[in-house]
């Protein structure tokens, strides 16, 4: 393999890398939202539910 | 990245939640806070003297209202990361602008929009408290498809490069309606009608004009730090 050849190949290489981890930040970013909106829009405790009962129903979720 | 894209949609999130938040305390509050006179048997739609009402502004009970803007704003931030987790995966695939503007911001708020509020609203109209409901895990299921369905069919529709592909995004976007939510079995909900569709209409008002703003900020940010990157 050629001195190009290898740097060709790690350039490749760190592209994916760089790919991969941008798309796992996208889906732990996403995945921090969802959680969030499940717990303070959809999550059932009493205390919970209590706090948030007005702003559940006037955002449209299943309440109660 | 992370950070970059964690304060966009914080920013961004409590600007929406605040706007939304207020909105809500001062269109929406005083018809919830009728229904619940009317849920509690305070007062009677049918067999008793009517009742004369307003819906009008109805105060300001602190504890409970900033319990509800504190909600509308993590309820947003969670949106935000969400929408601008999205526009960084649209970005790196060259499907949007590397530099988005508030402008381009606006159209994903209003997807967001469709998407999270308005198409689970056909099926499930805005609860008005004392309405008759559905078993809640069943409604939450179905929230939680259709929007992931309506979600999925505008991407579609934005950037699928085939018609199969809009074709598809036309099949999810029908699906759980045609599916159809689950059902109330008996309608005895104490709530006069004008106030049930007051609420419905005035929530789905505020949700457009918060995720309006939500997309328009996030992109605003979003834009601008990937403009420095």
């Amino acid at each position: 393999m050629t001195t190009k050849d290898t740097a060709a190949t790690t350039l490749s290489q760190n592209i994916s890398s760089n790919l991969s981890s941008r798309l796992v930040t996208y889906v732990a970013v996403m995945l921090l939202g969802f959680s969030i909106l499940a717990v303070a829009g959809h999550a059932q405790t009493p205390g919970l539910h209590g706090a948030a009962h007005d702003t559940r129903h006037a955002t449209g979720f299943p309440c109660h | 990245m992370f950070m970059r894209l964690l304060t966009s949609a914080i920013f961004a999130g409590a600007l929406a939640g605040l706007v939304g938040g207020i909105l809500q305390l001062y269109f929406v509050q005083p018809v919830l806070l009728l229904a619940e006179l009317y849920e509690s048997g305070q007062l009677v739609h049918f067999g008793a003297e009517p009742a004369m009402i307003s819906m009008g502004y109805a105060g300001f009970d602190l504890t409970r209202d900033l319990w509800s803007l504190a909600f509308s704003l993590l309820i947003y931030c969670g949106y935000g990361l969400m929408l601008v987790a999205l526009m960084g995966i649209a970005s790196d695939q060259s499907l949007i602008s590397a530099h988005p503007t508030f402008r381009h911001g606006i159209i994903w708020g209003v997807g967001g929009f469709v998407a999270l509020h308005l198409a689970p609203s056909f099926g499930l109209a805005p609860e008005v408290p004392g309405g008759a409901s559905a078993d809640l895990e069943a409604r939450q299921v179905w929230w939680f498809a259709t929007t992931l369905a309506t979600s999925v069919a505008l991407w579609l529709f934005a950037f699928a490069k085939t018609q199969k592909m809009i074709g598809l995004g036309v099949i999810l976007l029908f699906a759980p309606h045609l599916f159809g939510p689950p059902e109330v079995t008996y309608l005895r909900g104490p709530v006069p009608p004008e106030v049930a569709a007051l609420f419905a209409s005035r929530v789905l008002g505020v949700g457009l004009i918060a995720w309006v703003v939500l997309g328009a900020a996030a992109s605003h940010i979003f834009g601008r730090f990937s403009a420095s990157e």
